[in-house]
């Protein structure tokens, strides 16, 4: 990959304009029995744009991703996913879309009665149209990204943490969604083997330009993420030369109450006079 | 233990009467769904062939061994009270008529409930603990097609054929004590047991684990996906989906007992 030319004050790509936007909350709010969740959530994510979302244990992290995906319904307010309005969709709709939109769950979600294979292939064996060559092909391709071919035979119980992610995230690839959901892909991870999934997320942003959305506790796997790219002649995740953006878009979402209190860029983000920002990022 | 963990939550009864119905209604509709979804591609038959070999053969030993014994029992209950009479040599009739009737298909019955709506309940309640049943729905596949139809499906046909083996290891189990303690001849008892039954009396045997199965399924598949509160709720499901379907089972006998009496006018 050639060394990014963007300077840091650029603007985010695809701008705002609704037809750019891969998802799209409208004054979204969501309560479990009596607890606000979300109150009155409004935030785009462009094509091509990596978003990060942090927030404390409950602040409804997930529970936006899940909604991005209409696994929940919001009480109220509107989620344009790819163009569709999917607070509207009934399930049968859902499904359809779901297969452009690709999700890592928080533990992996591996289905553990299925091999590392079964569970990578998953999603084509259900279109059931898909020629068992092309499958294999595509599971060996796609494990070769997260560099775990030797695991395919076993069995997610046979697996570390770390390789069970990223298992993960090649089951959420292998159909090359438009977008990509995270829900705090390093959570639970020893640095290492953090910095080792940050790079794959890193690399399926560079390589694939794939929009994505991740909840994350960890802001330094976001400033990872916000000051690397990936470089394609040397395999690995290089740092951006220094006041230089490149072609990496990301940005930052805080939410606090069920409110978002900042969205915007890592440079907006280390310039916040707000105490609660700045003891967050402290 | 603080003071604070002695606080009691208590449900008014409006809230805890609307709780119920909303159960009654989310079960319901995944009940529809299961048969619905039998008209619908794709069919999972290799899920469905797995379900039903893990159902019933998984549970033949067990199936056949409380029905032999209870047929024996019931041989030796029945030649008490026969012997007062001096009617000993009808015993078969009253095994024949009480396994097949009755005891065989209630008994199958419960036996798989004990087994497999737990089964059932603990397996699909830690896939929804573990955001299994989440990543199946984002990869783009119908959680009540995938797992809850092939476990109605399986449930019902082995269930069926069980209560076939089981109701005829009832009768063997009634022949065992008939001649062997009681000293009566087993041409008389196997010609007397197969003599008594008529169609009406096979059909309603034949008719109610079909019922059972579906109650089995459902009931299994329901709790296992409504469960709640992590590992806890997945022990918890499991305890209510056998509970709920044993009484289920027993209480909806008597009510498919006395319908096909009526249908079948016995």
């Amino acid at each position: 990959m050639s060394t990014p030319s963007l300077p840091v004050e650029a603007p985010a790509a695809g701008g705002t304009s609704a037809s750019n936007n891969v998802i799209v909350f409208e004054d979204v709010c969501m309560s479990f029995e009596d607890n606000r969740v979300l109150d009155g959530i409004s935030f785009h994510l462009p094509r091509g744009e990596t978003k990060a979302l942090f927030g404390v244990a409950g602040s409804g992290k997930s529970t936006i991703l899940k909604l991005a995906l209409g696994l929940l319904k919001p009480d109220s307010g509107r989620i344009i996913v790819l163009g569709e309005d999917i607070a509207q969709m009934n399930e049968n709709d859902l499904f359809e879309l779901r297969r452009r939109v690709g999700i890592v769950f928080q533990e992996s979600a591996l289905f553990d009665s299925l091999t590392v294979r079964e569970n990578v292939a998953y999603r084509l064996m259900e279109e059931g149209d898909v020629p068992e060559a092309e499958i294999e092909k595509r599971v060996r391709e796609v494990l070769s990204f997260v560099e775990l071919e030797h695991t395919v035979d076993l069995f997610p119980s046979e697996l570390s943490g770390g390789m069970r992610r990223r298992v993960a995230i090649a089951r959420a690839i292998i159909t090359q969604p438009e977008v990509l959901l995270y829900d705090s892909p390093t959570g639970g991870l020893d640095p290492v083997t953090s910095t080792t999934i940050v790079e794959l997320i890193v690399k399926q942003r560079d390589v694939y330009k794939t929009s994505s959305l991740m909840v994350t506790h960890r802001l330094q796997d976001a400033y990872i993420m916000a000051t690397h790219y990936f470089d394609r002649t040397t395999n690995k995740m290089q740092p951006l030369p220094k006041g230089e953006r490149g072609e990496v878009h990301m940005s930052f979402l805080i939410l606090r109450d069920g409110k978002i209190i900042f969205d915007g860029d890592a440079k907006d983000l280390a310039a916040s006079k707000d105490e609660y920002i700045k003891e967050y990022i402290s | 233990m603080a003071d604070g963990d002695l606080t009691i939550e208590f449900t008014s009864p409006v809230e805890f009467a609307k709780k119920k119905v909303a159960s009654i209604q989310e079960y319901a509709l995944l009940a529809a769904q299961s048969i619905a979804n039998l008209f619908r591609r794709p069919l999972y038959i290799a899920d469905t062939m797995q379900q039903a070999d893990l159902i019933g053969f998984g549970s033949l030993p067990i199936v056949l061994a409380s029905v032999f014994f209870t047929g024996a029992a019931l041989a030796l209950n029945s030649a008490t009270t026969l012997s007062r009479f001096g009617a000993e040599t009808v015993v078969g009739q009253l095994v024949s008529i009480g396994i097949v009737r009755e005891l065989g298909p209630v008994l199958a019955g419960l036996v798989v409930a004990g087994r497999n709506a737990s089964g059932m309940a603990s397996e699909l309640g830690s896939m929804i603990v573990t955001e299994q049943i989440d990543a199946m729905r984002a990869l783009g596949t119908d959680p009540a097609k995938k797992l809850v139809t092939p476990r109605v499906v399986a449930t019902v046909v082995m269930l069926f054929f069980l209560t076939i083996l089981g109701d005829f290891m009832g009768l063997l189990g009634g022949s065992f004590v008939a001649s062997m303690l009681l000293g009566l001849d087993s041409h008389e008892y196997w010609s007397n047991a197969w003599q008594t039954l008529v169609y009406s009396d096979v059909f309603m045997g034949l008719a109610k684990p079909i019922v059972f199965g579906f109650i089995v399924a459902t009931i299994g598949c329901y709790y296992g996906l409504s469960t709640k509160g992590g590992t806890q709720g997945v022990g918890r499901a499991t305890t209510e989906a056998v509970v709920a379907s044993m009484i289920l089972i027993i209480a909806v006998d008597v009510f498919v007992t006395r319908f096909l009496m009526v249908v079948l006018g016995s």
